[in-house]
C-alpha cells in the first residue's frame, strides 16, 4: 500500500472529489444554517470594528485609530475564517456519527489522508469565500484603506497557511472520534485556546511566559502577524519568505503528525467500539 | 464451487469495556466491567454461498459482523477475510466487503443519488454508467422510479433499508455482510430482496454472511447455518441437518431448544 499505481491514483482523486462533493452537497440542503453562520461571523467581526472606533471615541489612542482599527478587524477576520475551518472539520466527524454513516466511510476502501483532505479543503475554500464575503461588507462598512497594503503578499501568507491548517483541521477531526458525546466541546475548547494564545487581538508579548510558547508553537501567530506586517507595516512577498518557510515546514510536521494521532484514535475507537454501537 | 476461504477466524474474542455504577455509591465512583461480547471462536467460511448466523439479542452477531468489517479490533486471536489480515491489512480488506446494517446510514437531507454517488465515488465505481447501474438496482428492489431523486429522510423506513442494499450491491463486493438486512421490510419486499440476494449469487461469486432473526429466511436463503450465544457456536450445518439433528420440524424450534438450554447452562453455571 505504499506504492499508488495510476488507477489507484485515480481512485484517490475521485474519493477526494466525493468527499468535498458530499460536504457542499450538505451545506446546500443546509443553507439556512448557513446563512446564519455567516450572518454570525459577520456580526461578530463588526462588532470588533466598533470595539475599535469606541476606543477612538473614548480617546484612547486617537492618532493611531485608523491602525488600531485594521489591526484588530484583520484579527477578527482571519479568526473567524479560522476558527470556521476547525469547526467544520471537526464538526464533519461528528456530523456523520449523528447520521450514523460514520462505519460505511470507515468501511470505505480509501486512505484516511484523502478522507481527511477532502474535508479539510472544502472546509478550507469554503471558509475563504465566506470571510471575503465578511472582506466585502466591512471595507465599505469602516472605510478600509488598504492603499498602502501590499495583498499580493498577504494572499501568499494565506495560502502557505493552508497547508498548516489542513494540519490543525486533522488534529481537530481527532477530538469527535475520541470521545462521541465530548467531541464538539473539546473542539470548542481548543478553539477557544488557540484563540487565547495564537496573538488574535493582541501581540504574544502581553501573555504570561507558558502562554508565549504555546503562541509560538501556533502556526495562526505566524499567520496573523505575516498578513499583518503585509497590510499595516508595509512589509513585501520578499520580507515574508522566512515566514512563508516557517509556515510550510509546521505545515510538514503538522499534516504527517496529524495524520498519526487520527490513526491512533481511529484504532482506539476500534478497540472500545466507540465508532458506533447499536445494532 | 471452489475450496477458497472466505472467512477465517481464529480464536477470535472481543469484549467492550463499561462503567457500572452501584445503586449507593458514591456518584464518582465507578467501577469498569467487562461485557463478554465474542468468546474466543474459531469460523472458516468458504467462498461462495450463504451462510446463516443466528442467535439470541446480544448474542455477537453484529460484533463479529464488525470485525471482520474492520470496524473493530479484536481483543484475541485473528480474522482474515480472502487470506487478508483484518487488522494488518485493513486497507485492502476493505476493497472486498461491504455491509448492510439493521438501520440504513444515510446523510438524510441528501437525496439518495447524492448518497449513492457518495458511495460509488468512494468504492470508485463512479463512471458514467453508475446512475443506470443503481436505477436497474433499485427497480429490482420494487422502489418506485422516482425515488433517486428524493431527499432520503422522505423515504419509509423499510425503502430505506432497500436502498442500502442497493448500495451494498452496487459495490460489487465479494463478501457481502448482511446484518438483519430486511428487519422492517414487509413479506413482499422481503421476498424482493431475497429473490435480489438470490440472482446476484447466479451472476457472480459472491460469499453472504447473513445475520437474521427470521429463521424462515435464513432457511430460505442459507447453505449452512451457525447458531451463536455468547460468540460460541452452539450449532453448525445445513437448516435440514440442524432439524434433524435436534429432532425439531424448523429452524425456529431448534432456535427455542437451544436457546432454552443455554438459559438453563446458564442457570446452572451461576448456581
Ligand atoms: N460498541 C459497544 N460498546 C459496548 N458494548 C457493546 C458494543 N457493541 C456491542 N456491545 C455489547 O456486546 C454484546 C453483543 O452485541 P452484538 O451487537 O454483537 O449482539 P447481536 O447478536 O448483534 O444482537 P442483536 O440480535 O440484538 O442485534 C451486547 O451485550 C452488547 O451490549
Ligand atoms: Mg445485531
Amino acid at each position: 500500500m505504499t506504492r499508488l499505481e495510476l488507477p489507484a491514483l485515480r481512485h484517490e482523486a475521485d474519493a477526494l472529489w466525493g468527499f468535498a462533493e458530499r460536504q457542499f452537497n450538505l451545506v446546500k440542503r443546509y443553507w439556512a444554517w448557513e446563512v446564519l453562520w455567516l450572518f454570525y461571523s459577520l456580526v461578530s467581526v463588526l462588532s470588533i470594528g466598533y470595539l475599535a472606533s469606541g476606543l477612538g471615541l473614548a480617546g484612547f489612542s486617537a492618532r493611531d485609530f485608523h491602525r488600531t482599527q485594521l489591526y484588530l478587524l484583520v484579527g477578527s477576520l482571519l479568526w473567524s475564517y479560522l476558527s470556521s475551518v476547525f469547526t467544520d472539520v471537526s464538526f464533519a466527524i461528528s456530523w456523520e456519527r449523528w447520521e450514523g454513516t460514520i462505519e460505511y466511510t470507515f468501511m470505505a476502501p480509501v486512505r484516511r489522508l484523502t478522507h481527511l483532505l477532502g474535508i479539510c479543503l472544502f472546509a478550507i475554500v469554503y471558509g475563504l469565500l465566506r470571510s471575503a464575503i465578511v472582506l466585502a461588507i466591512a471595507i465599505p462598512l469602516f472605510k478600509l484603506d488598504l492603499s498602502r497594503s501590499d495583498l499580493l503578499a498577504a494572499s501568499a501568507v494565506l495560502a502557505a497557511a493552508t497547508v498548516p491548517l489542513v494540519g490543525i483541521g486533522i488534529l481537530a477531526a481527532v477530538l469527535p472520534l475520541l470521545s462521541p458525546e465530548k467531541g464538539d466541546q473539546m473542539a470548542m475548547a481548543v478553539q477557544g485556546f488557540l484563540l487565547l494564545v495564537s496573538g488574535v487581538y493582541y501581540p504574544l508579548s502581553v501573555l504570561p511566559g507558558p502562554f508565549q510558547v504555546a503562541g509560538r508553537l501556533s502556526p495562526l501567530t505566524y499567520t496573523l502577524s505575516g498578513i499583518r506586517d503585509c497590510l499595516l507595516n508595509g512589509h513585501h512577498l520578499g520580507d515574508m519568505l522566512p515566514t512563508l518557510g516557517l509556515l510550510l515546514a509546521m505545515g510538514a510536521v503538522l499534516i504527517p503528525g496529524g495524520l498519526v494521532v487520527f490513526g491512533w484514535a481511529e484504532g482506539r475507537a476500534k478497540q472500545l467500539g466507540l465508532l458506533k454501537r447499536s445494532g | 464451487m471452489n475450496e477458497k476461504t472466505a472467512v477465517s477466524l481464529s480464536g477470535v474474542a472481543k469484549g467492550f469495556r463499561t462503567w457500572k455504577r452501584g445503586p449507593n455509591g458514591a456518584w464518582w465512583r465507578r467501577r469498569r466491567d467487562l461485557k463478554v461480547a465474542l468468546e474466543p471462536l474459531d469460523l472458516n467460511v468458504p467462498a461462495g454461498g450463504v451462510t446463516g448466523i443466528i442467535g439470541p439479542n446480544g448474542s455477537g452477531k453484529s460484533t463479529l459482523i464488525r470485525i471482520l468489517g474492520t470496524l473493530l479490533t479484536p481483543d484475541s486471536g485473528s480474522a482474515s477475510v480472502f487470506g487478508l489480515d483484518v487488522v494488518a491489512q485493513a486497507p485492502s480488506v476493505r476493497r472486498h466487503i461491504n455491509r448492510v446494517s439493521v438501520e440504513a446510514s444515510f446523510f438524510k437531507e441528501l437525496s439518495c443519488w447524492e448518497n449513492m454517488l457518495y458511495a460509488a465515488r468512494l468504492y470508485g465505481s463512479a463512471d458514467s454508467g453508475a446512475r443506470r447501474r443503481v436505477e436497474q438496482l433499485m427497480e429490482r428492489l420494487g422502489l418506485p422510479g422516482d425515488t433517486l431523486d428524493r431527499p432520503m429522510k422522505q423515504l419509509s423506513r423499510g425503502q430505506q433499508q432497500k436502498v442500502a442494499i442497493a448500495r451494498s450491491f452496487m459495490t460489487t463486493p465479494s463478501l457481502l455482510l448482511l446484518d438483519e438486512p430486511t428487519t422492517g421490510l414487509d413479506p413482499r419486499s422481503k421476498r424482493e430482496v431475497q429473490e435480489l440476494l438470490r440472482s446476484l449469487r447466479r451472476e457472480r461469486e459472491v460469499t453472504v454472511l447473513l445475520c437474521t432473526h427470521d429463521l424462515d429466511e435464513a432457511a430460505a436463503l442459507s447453505d449452512r447455518v451457525i447458531m451463536l450465544d455468547y460468540g460460541k457456536v452452539l450449532a453448525d450445518g445445513t437448516p435440514a441437518e440442524l432439524c434433524e439433528r435436534f429432532g425439531q420440524p424448523d429452524l425456529e424450534e431448534v432456535f427455542m431448544q437451544l436457546s432454552g438450554r443455554s438459559l438453563a447452562e446458564d442457570e446452572e453455571e451461576s448456581e
